[in-house]
């Protein structure tokens, strides 16, 4: 039976977002028998609904309300209204996400530490290092069912990743494979293994890439304590005069505004509208937005160091075929200084479909120069970069002075300028990309510029001392005690890994403490 | 529409006794513009024809692909062929029309040589107008399904149970 909480029922927890963070929370915390109300802005789309052409899914799942960019990044100008790819919808990105599961590197959660001052950045040591997180990490490998861990096998590699995996073993890498990737790779009793359609990005028809969507947000229905209420946009936190969070103001699918008590509210609702939600929570008590009196909340945006190079080849490739990410290069995420950069990058095997190519491949680009590109479109192979870019505290979102979004409340702007450590790294990714394609054969190399944004973290930051960061090591707001942070916006730095397997783990972490305090009456 | 439903059945013949211009490869006739091989025939709305005509021939010397069809172009900008549209798209036409008279051509549609026009586009190319017609090919054309086997793209492959036993390893030139 699905739980259905009356509004004024001020013994549950809240959660705003049913994503890769919220989603998981939602499902850990009912699993132990913790009252919970999601709140999610989007609606419910499950595999059968998702649809396999570029555009139309776009459509269908993309957050699309009102956002404005700044900074010198490309996407400002190439896409001004779309600094970020993401979904809105029970489930969250993680329709959307291609599935690459990569643990942070040990001396990563310490970018502080390992990488010294660097200037222009604000690198801090999460309070939170790998020994801690690893009993974590396996929970969430276990529940994402990450291949090449637990004794998963690897998924069998398409052309695109042998393109790859030719060119880099030319060049003499080593760590080179189809990846770990949360899709099934053998059938099972009850579901199907991949069936390598490709539209990872569009939500996988199968059911075989791990999504909240259809795994935990249905297992924390079942448990008959999870309420998800679809359509429903979280507007504003309420807090009291003690300076505890009551409760969250939302609007319904007609428009209709609620306000639902809670003893505990966690946001989740991604790194723009995380503190986005925050800072329009601000009142006289907390004038700056809540959570805020480190005056961290929406700084520090993180995007990773992206980027793609495609090669064209004298003969077919089809790298539409098959899984998106299909396999990786790994020897340069490594901690290097000697490269001109701190920090590291993966290299992972990426394909768009032609319309996507089209709007991607060189926003803006027109003439026979894109033209002879796009006609060799059979004949590309593609890969994405993905290195951890530097925290900036200028990087930030933070409040239109102008843009409303359909509630009437400020839109979000994302400014963003790429560290010279950043412009340092892509620089070096792209030579390396083109280089693995030309020793494969490559005719013609593509460094194409960074998409709107798919990793979003930073903006709600992790930190041992109340005024270097948003939250302490559980997620925990520094300044309310019961207001939580839950998806990758409680980032310290980025790593060079996708985020996801360490936002699932992370709030697999903080259920488990969220429990254990609500049963300590601590909260 | 699809120029394809729209044939008219006239023979080359026909079309050019009605046509008033034969430029480009395209016919331009009275409230209409067709193919010099009667292939199809388009009846502009809002628009003059030989407006239609130098915007058709706009959208392909922006984004040239010599195996696509003219056919696919004019369906990528027949958007434009609207009364709401029609003002703003005379406008930046006679414009272009103008740059080429300012290079000695009598109009853009009788420029012989792709890079001659490509010039005066790119002299305009931060324009409100260009963007305009540019941006909303990169939908208008590629994500049209018919053009996508021209590029070898495959679309859905749901439908048919994945690739896993149709070819998602099938290189067999490395
Ligand atoms: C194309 C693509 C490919 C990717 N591939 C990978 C990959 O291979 N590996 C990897 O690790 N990561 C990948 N990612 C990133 C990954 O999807 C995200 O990092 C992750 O899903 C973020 O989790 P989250 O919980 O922070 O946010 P989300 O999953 O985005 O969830 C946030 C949810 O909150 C909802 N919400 C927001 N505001 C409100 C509000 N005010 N009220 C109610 N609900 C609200 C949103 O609708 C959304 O459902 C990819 C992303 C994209 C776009
Ligand atoms: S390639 Fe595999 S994981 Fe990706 S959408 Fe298709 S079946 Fe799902």
């Amino acid at each position: 039976m699905v739980a259905k909480y009356e509004l004024d029922d001020d013994s549950v927890v809240l959660i705003i977002g049913t994503g890769s963070g919220g989603g998981v929370l939602a499902n850990e915390l009912a699993q132990k028998g913790v009252k919970v109300v999601s709140l999610e802005a989007g609606g419910r789309y499950l595999p059968d609904d998702y649809l396999n052409d570029e555009w139309d899914s776009f459509a269908q799942l993309a957050w699309l309300d009102a956002r404005t960019t700044s900074g010198d990044w490309r996407v400002a100008k190439d896409f001004a209204g779309l600094p970020a790819w993401i979904v809105k919808a029970v489930g969250g990105t993680s329709i959307h996400w291609a599935g690459a599961s990569l643990r942070f590197q040990p001396h990563e959660w310490k970018a502080r530490s390992s990488y010294g001052h660097v200037t222009g950045a604000n690198l801090l040591d999460w309070p939170i290092d790998a020994a801690e997180m690893e009993p974590w990490y396996e929970k969430a490998e276990a529940k994402l069912g990450v291949t090449r861990t637990g004794g998963r096998p690897g998924l069998p590699g398409n052309n695109n990743y042998k393109i790859l995996e030719k060119g880099a073993l030319a060049l003499g890498y080593k760590e080179v494979h189809t990846g770990r990737m949360a899709i099934r790779s053998v059938d099972s009793e009850e579901q199907i293994a991949c069936q390598q359609t490709g539209f990872c990005f569009q939500g996988c028809k199968w059911g075989a890439k791990w999504s909240s969507a259809y795994t935990d947000i249905p297992a924390g229905e079942a448990t008959g304590n999870l309420e998800v209420r679809d359509r429903c946009h979280a507007l504003k936190i309420e807090h009291d005069d003690k300076g505890r969070v009551t409760g969250v103001l939302y609007a319904d699918k007609d428009g209709v505004q609620h306000l639902q008590k809670a003893r505990v509210v966690c946001v989740a609702g991604n790194s723009i509208e995380s503190p986005r939600i925050l800072l329009n929570s601000a009142s006289s008590m907390f004038p700056d937005g809540l959570a805020n009196s480190s005056g961290q909340v929406g700084r520090n945006y993180l995007r990773h160091v992206t980027g793609s190079v495609y090669g064209v080849f004298e003969k077919p490739v089809k790298m539409w075929r098959g899984t998106t990410m299909a396999g990786i290069v790994q020897d340069e995420a490594r901690l290097d200084p000697s490269r001109g950069f701190v920090g590291g990058y993966e290299l992972e095997t990426l394909s768009l479909g032609l319309p996507f190519m089209a709007a991607f491949l060189d926003p803006g680009g027109w003439g026979r120069s894109f033209t002879s590109a796009m006609d060799g479109y059979e004949n590309m192979a593609g890969m994405w970069i993905v290195g951890e870019d530097m925290p900036q505290e200028t990087n930030r979102v933070a409040l239109s002075a102008t843009e409303k979004d359909q509630f009437g409340l400020p839109a979000p702007n994302v400014h963003f300028d790429d560290h010279p450590n950043d412009v340092a790294m892509r620089n070096h990714a792209y030579a390396r990309g083109e280089a693995i394609y030309r020793a494969a054969g490559a005719t013609r190399t593509f460094p194409t510029p960074p998409y709107p944004s798919t990793h979003n973290l930073g903006t709600n930051r992790m930190s041992e001392k109340a005024r270097d960061g948003v939250v302490n090591r559980h997620g925990q707001s520094h300044d309310v005690p019961n207001l939580f942070v839950s998806d990758g916006s409680q980032f310290t730095s980025g790593a060079a890994e996708n985020p996801t397997l360490t936002i699932v783990a992370l709030a697999i972490r903080q259920a488990d403490f969220i429990a254990g305090e609500l049963a300590k009456n601590n909260l | 529409m699809t120029p394809s439903t729209e044939r008219r059945g006239l023979s080359r013949r026909q079309l050019m006794s009605r046509g008033l211009a034969a430029t480009a490869g395209m016919i331009i006739g009275g409230g209409f513009i067709a193919a010099s091989d009667a292939a199809w025939a388009y009846e502009a709305a809002a628009l003059k024809p030989e407006t239609m005509a130098t915007l058709v021939r706009m959208a392909r010397d922006i984004y040239p692909h010599d195996r696509i069809p003219d056919e696919f172009y004019v369906i990528a900008v027949k958007g434009y062929d609207a009364p709401e549209a029609a003002p703003e798209i005379e406008a930046g036409i006679s414009a272009l029309n103008a740059a080429a008279q300012g290079a000695g051509h009598a109009d853009y549609l009788s420029i012989g040589w792709e890079d001659d026009r490509v010039a005066l586009l790119r002299a305009m190319e931060n324009s409100a107008f260009f963007q305009k017609i540019r941006g909303g090919l990169v939908t208008g054309l590629y994500n049209q399904k018919a053009v996508w086997p021209i590029f070898g793209y495959e679309g859905e492959s749901f439908s048919k149970g994945g690739y896993l036993h149709r070819g998602f390893d099938d290189i067999n030139w490395l």
